[in-house]
């Protein structure tokens, strides 16, 4: 969806999408189901980033996107309720404390 | 009351945090103090100098106090209390030491593998997931109801998937059989086709290459019994079937060739096509194990001229348990059923369909064919890296063909280092050294030595799958992982001592005991 040429309502739309999608997309419990829903998202705005489209095919888009919404907030509340350890990759690159909220950070070694 | 305390447990909890933080910087501070001191002491001073323990709090003094002061008012331990306001225990609130380092193993708390083992099967993706759910809970009917709006929902279901996996692989809805997954549509195919024309005696000959999955193998070993004829061509080093080879193979009572798209191991691709080709010009029935290449690669089943095609769902990020078989229609395939019953898929394969996994799988082959070009530049790309940063370390080598191979199986041999002692050295990444088949024996994959690669080689091989959820960080993971422990193993070994002085190793004649 051509963001800059798209005017008013839809390009409100579009970006309102898309942060819902983000949001939603980092609520999965599983590492490579999270990365892989946010990368996929930010790829999939991206590719119609520069495009010119028409009125009915910006819409389509946009049910598309909501309906991936739709799916992402069940499967998030599903991967939720089984919630395993994390991986070896998780949270060594920042530091950062991912668990609970506690803004703690751990210095890394490299 | 309650609240004071509170406010005093936090400020200590605040004080001695801060000073945890500088604590290096204030214990190095303390020495040097500590040394002007002693110079000083011969001086005469006007000012007497505390000692620097009388300066401070002694922190661990203070929160022992705290913390029998706690039980004695509360009547609990300060572990088991939570704090109110805060969420956090107790304890934490008073020892922040403590506390930290419980966060710091929390925060570190990573111990799950990651996974890169995507030939052996790949995660259920969510939206499969999501799509199979209703047929889980409300829409339970049997698709072969016929009676009923229960049956009539799922049987919608079933033949809407139906069409997702045909036209996956360019057929026609009719032609797919559904099964419980590759292993019984190889069965089904090798078993059938032989059984059905060796009934007249005249066709009693199978074509199958060394490299093949253990399934069509033992199948074939299995028809031998039988009084079938199996010839099991030779792979060039690349692990392709050498087509003059081929063609010397086929005979005029030969049933069916059966030959994988891409192996399980190795991920060399077979020249499909050209295979196709000639089983048409023999007239000989062409079945091809589909499991590794369908929804990875594009596929048209009429370009390659394929009678029979085997499909997985959970290579595609489907349900395991699932799966397919691809049997051409015009001209007619016939095969004789393993499984008779009620008459169901066309009386291939009896028994109720299970709607949720044929729905789930009918959706991965939909996404699958959805995302192809988005997957494979991605794992292209992740691949590239990988390979690279594997083949930079010294004495190691890709198997299998470097140029023709599905990008999402990369297989490596570490020379001078066990492969399975590598494996257990690379807990932290679920990886395999072969088939998850064969990986609970030690034994030599046997699609490497069929390759003509030595024992020790075979050994030292380990497969990595690449999948749609793999991602960069995970695969930087991995390679610094593998550098750092194959350097370890190396230098644990008397071997590499003698490679690294330049010593062939099969120039050395070890000593008999």
């Amino acid at each position: 969806m051509s963001m800059a040429a798209l005017k008013g309502d839809t390009a409100f739309q579009a970006r309102s999408l898309f942060r819902s999608l983000l949001r939603q997309s980092s609520q999965f419990a599983a590492y490579n189901f999270r990365e892989y829903a946010k990368r996929r998202t930010k790829d999939a705005f991206r590719e119609n980033h520069d495009k010119t489209l028409g009125e009915r095919e910006t819409q389509e888009l946009i049910q598309r996107g909501l309906k991936e919404l739709q799916m992402m907030k069940r499967q998030t509340t599903v991967s939720q309720f089984f919630q395993l350890d994390r991986l070896v990759v998780e949270g060594q690159k920042t530091g950062k404390q991912t668990g609970e909220d506690g803004g703690i950070v751990r210095q890394t070694t490299e | 009351m309650a609240k004071s305390a509170n406010v005093a447990l936090r400020q200590v909890s605040r004080l001695s945090s801060r000073r945890l933080s500088s604590s290096s910087s204030f214990i190095r501070n303390a020495s040097h103090f500590r040394a002007t001191v002693a110079n000083q002491a011969a001086r005469r001073c006007y000012v007497s100098e505390s000692k620097p323990d009388k300066a401070q709090v002694s922190v661990d003094t203070a929160i022992r106090a705290d913390q029998k002061a706690f039980t004695a008012q509360t009547g609990l331990l300060p572990e088991n209390a939570t704090m109110p306001g805060t969420g956090m225990s107790a304890d934490v609130m008073m020892s922040p030491t403590a506390g930290i380092l419980k966060q710091a193993t929390i925060m570190d708390e990573g111990i799950r593998p990651i996974y890169l083992d995507m030939q052996a099967t790949t995660p259920t993706d969510p939206r499969v997931l999501d799509a199979m759910l209703p047929f889980f809970t409300g829409l339970y009917g049997n698709p072969h109801s016929r009676t009923h709006a229960y049956g009539w929902e799922t049987e919608k279901a079933t033949e809407q998937a139906r069409e997702h996996v045909a036209n996956l692989i360019g057929a026609d809805p009719k032609e797919i059989i559904f099964t419980s997954g590759a292993t019984e549509s190889n069965n089904m195919s090798i078993k059938g086709v032989a059984r059905f024309f060796g009934r007249s005696g005249k066709k009693k000959h199978i074509i199958t290459t060394q490299t093949e999955h253990k399934c069509v193998l033992d199948s074939c070993r299995h028809l031998q019994e039988e009084g079938f004829e199996v010839t099991y061509l030779p792979v060039q080093n690349s692990g392709v079937v050498d087509l003059k080879e081929l063609e010397a193979a086929i005979r005029p009572d030969t049933a069916l060739v059966s030959i994988m798209t891409v192996n399980n191991e190795i991920g060399v691709i077979q020249p499909m096509e050209e295979i196709g080709k000639l089983c048409k010009a023999k007239k000989t029935f062409f079945h091809t194990d589909g499991a590794q290449a369908v929804g990875k690669m594009p596929i048209s089943v009429d370009k390659w001229n394929v009678d029979l095609m085997s499909i997985s769902a959970h290579k595609i990020y489907g349900p395991k348990g699932m799966g397919a078989c691809y049997v051409r229609r015009r001209p007619r395939v016939r095969i004789d059923p393993i499984i008779s019953g009620g008459g169901q898929e066309r009386g291939l394969r009896s028994g109720t369909l299970a709607p949720a996994l044929v729905v789930g799988f009918g959706e991965a082959c939909r996404i699958a064919k959805e995302e192809m070009p988005y997957d494979s530049k991605r794992i292209q790309m992740l691949s590239d890296r990988l390979l690279k940063g594997l083949l930079s370390l010294e004495h190691t080598s890709q198997n299998g063909d470097p140029e023709r191979f599905y990008p999402g199986c990369v297989n490596v041999s570490f020379a001078y280092v066990e492969g399975e002692s590598l494996l257990m050295a690379l807990k932290d990444i679920a990886l395999s050294s072969g088939s998850a088949c064969t990986s609970a024996s030690l034994e030599p994959s046997y699609v490497l030595r069929a390759l003509g690669n030595s024992d020790e080689s075979a050994h030292s091989s380990i497969r990595f799958g690449i999948g749609r959820f793999t991602t960069e960080s995970e695969i930087d993971y991995v390679l610094k992982a593998v550098k750092e422990r194959v350097t370890f193993l190396r230098e644990l070994s008397p071997l590499w001592e003698l490679v690294q002085d330049g010593i062939a190793l099969d120039s050395i004649e070890w000593s008999q005991h």
